[in-house]
């Protein structure tokens, strides 16, 4: 069967799946609306959890990050960053928020501060960091649809949009939670496979995570000596030991990672949908247990696919392919401007080094490694399918998170929490449901018109998610003392710190030409870039809230009860509204 | 009940404060700081400062997880504040 038409089927079969879900797990209530009614089991919201948490970026970029741009043992930032931060969620803040038993992040906040303030700026940072995430999933799905099933840009996210639509504005966090089980499932098996045959095809080692550390089938040598042989050879850096920028920024990069993971609203609200104290504990741990499937899958992709492409071009040392005889994938990919080639010398062969004057593959974009991999491995049509419907579903189902996210903080924090405290159970569903369709079209619209500044934006998800929320949701729970004037300008000085720096090097907003600072190492405070610096706002934020709280009156007695409350499992009964 | 309250919180932040101390040690000194002279050892085809920063140390996160629950799990029953 043709490819488009196989590929035509897989999706359609896997959204028509979606949208059998969404009718059967409609929500009837604000409680199951907002935590799909308290009820997760903790093993499917891990799963859930996962899907929810793996983008876009996850499933298309990540390997070509780790592969390309950040040349090997550089990409270990993303790894070890975007799953060490379960660690901290697990422990340092899932069982007390599920304790807690409210709906929303800004609501734990506004009462644990006993301020509208504290929560309305609570809610800001919500809004700012899931919209600019939300902008990259819009695009992945535009993306993935005119790339595999040759649609416009436009219709892709228009059909993507129609999707979410339904099963978020019916179902809420209930429809959200049992779509994304879905998701997952294909989503991983779309990763896996095709890692699963590339690593026997190297090295006959069915399981990608040994098979990098194996030997190859060709000529015995160990797969990644070889890929530091293959790429030293052409003027790159070792695959192996090369840094992204120093060791401090490594260190500090990953770290920014982790705590931004850990403060992210619609991963942390996942953990409010489980029945128990305990089960948010568990919970947090299968969720790892399914994203280290991809994530240990990733960096094996990312090896040995840059060392089959590096294979393709040139198959023994000086020996380089012809133009006129490339591969077809390669003329596939070519045509949507992910690979480009340019006959600098005029000799008809594909020279491909690290010297930007010599070299002639003037364009290997980074997400050409998971998307052509199945391609360059010569693998069946049904897998290349497969791998499209796993892209779709790892952008789905992280927006539809982000969309829940951002419409419960509106209706749960905006209307109920502050304009409007006497609206009835049913009232408050009707709003969310309005603020979800408006978020959905919200985001719709930034995906047809993506902002100048969208390129930068995750560095600001993460910066500010680090920044503030993770430290004043931390603080709120293991440092009774701690009270409203404290928490705000901990939150208000670690924001102000991120984003003066994301702004001085990459411009107001983003705009370019206002940076004042041009955005290059030698201006990089101790040589850490502006991606790398929510860790540096979560540390002032700690101290500001510190010296502030030291200084001012200690919070009343009923919250530090409330404190006491979250710390212990006991008297704990299911999420309650107030 | 106060005092068994305060008995359970701080035995929950000393372990949280020793697996905090691993989740630290593993990935930061083990894949980032130290990674170097790690690198001069060999586990099969991996050198291993990378392998820790690429395969490791997520593992070790996973492992580090379910310890805390089942940990945590024992805490709620010896000092009888489980749910319910």
């Amino acid at each position: 069967m043709a490819l488009q038409t196989l590929t035509y089927i897989v999706v359609g079969l896997t959204f028509a799946l979606y949208i059998g879900i969404a009718i059967w797990a409609r929500a009837g209530s604000t409680k199951e609306f907002y935590v799909a009614g308290g009820g997760v089991h903790p093993v499917s919201n891990g799963m859930a959890t996962a899907a929810d948490w793996m983008s876009a970026a996850s499933f298309i970029s990540m390997a070509g990050l780790i592969g390309f741009s950040y040349q090997g043992y550089g990409g270990s930032v993303f790894l070890l960053g975007w799953t060490g931060g379960y660690v901290l969620l697990a422990m340092c803040l899932a069982p007390y928020l599920r304790k807690f038993g409210k709906f929303t992040v800004p609501e734990f906040i506004g009462d644990r501060y006993y301020s509208k303030a504290a929560r309305i700026v609570a809610v800001i940072c919500l809004i700012i960091a899931s919209v600019t995430y939300v902008i990259g999933q819009m695009k992945g799905i535009g993306v993935a649809f005119s790339r595999f099933l040759e649609t416009t840009y436009e219709t892709g996210l228009t059909a993507g949009m129609v999707i979410v639509f339904i099963y978020a504005v019916l179902g809420g966090m209930k429809g959200i939670t049992y779509t994304q089980i879905a998701q997952y499932v294909v989503l991983i098996f779309a990763y896996t496979i095709p890692a699963i045959f590339i690593s026997l095809s190297l090295t006959g080692n069915p399981i990608p995570q040994l098979g990098l550390g194996s030997t190859l089938l060709s000529d015995g040598t160990y797969v990644l000596d070889k890929l530091n042989q293959v790429v030293t050879e052409l003027g790159f850096a070792e695959y192996t030991t090369s840094t992204r920028g120093s060791t401090l920024n490594m260190f500090v990069y990953t770290m920014s990672l982790m705590i931004g993971t850990a403060g992210l609203p619609h991963v942390i609200i996942r953990f409010f949908t489980v029945p128990s104290v305990k089960d948010a504990r568990k919970s947090a741990g299968w969720a790892l247990v399914f994203i280290a499937i991809l994530y240990t899958t990733a960096p094996a992709v990312a090896g040995m696919a840059r060392l089959n492409l590096m294979n393709t071009i040139e198959p023994t040392p000086g020996n380089y392919l012809a133009y006129d005889e490339r591969p077809q994938w390669f003329k596939n990919w070519e045509k949507t401007g992910l690979l480009e080639y340019q006959d600098k010398n005029g000799d008809g062969l594909i020279q491909y080094s690290a010297d930007k004057t010599t070299n002639e593959m003037v364009k290997v974009d980074n997400d050409i490694l998971v998307l052509a991999n199945p391609e360059i491995a010569g693998l069946p049509n049904w897998v290349i399918a497969l791998v499209a419907a796993g892209g779709l579903a790892a952008a789905l189902s992280t927006a539809a998170g982000l969309l829940l996210a951002i419409s419960s903080a509106i209706s749960h924090d905006l209307l109920k929490g502050v304009f409007m405290p006497d609206i009835s159970e049913k009232g408050e569903l009707n709003a969310s449901r309005v603020a979800m369709a408006f978020t959905v079209l919200l985001a719709g619209y930034l995906g047809f018109n993506p902002p100048d500044f969208a390129a930068g934006t995750v560095a600001l998800a993460f910066g500010l998610a680090a920044s503030s929320i993770f430290p004043a949701l931390m603080l709120g729970i293991f440092y009774k003392r701690m009270n409203t004037a404290g928490a705000i300008a901990g939150m208000l000085s670690g924001i102000g710190v991120t984003l003066f720096y994301v702004f001085q090097h990459k411009g107001i907003m983003f705009v370019q030409s206002t940076a004042f600072l041009g955005d290059m190492s030698p201006n990089w405070f101790l040589g850490i870039e502006p991606n790398a610096f929510g860790a540096v706002g979560a540390l002032v934020n700690l101290i500001v809230a510190v010296i502030v709280c030291k200084l001012t009156a200690e919070p009343p007695q009923e919250i530090q009860e409330l404190v006491d409350y979250v710390r212990s499992p006991h008297g704990e009964g299911t999420a309650v509204s107030h | 009940m106060k005092d068994k309250a305060e008995a359970y919180w701080k035995a929950n932040v000393s372990l949280i404060l020793k697996l905090l101390a691993i989740w630290f040690v593993v990935p930061f000194l083990g894949g980032i700081v130290f990674v170097d002279a790690l690198n001069q050892i060999s586990l099969g085809g991996y050198p291993l400062g990378f392998w820790i920063a690429q395969q490791g140390s997520i593992y070790m996160f996973v492992v580090l997880i379910f310890y805390y629950a089942k940990k945590m799990s024992d805490l709620d029953d010896e000092f009888a504040v489980g749910g319910e």
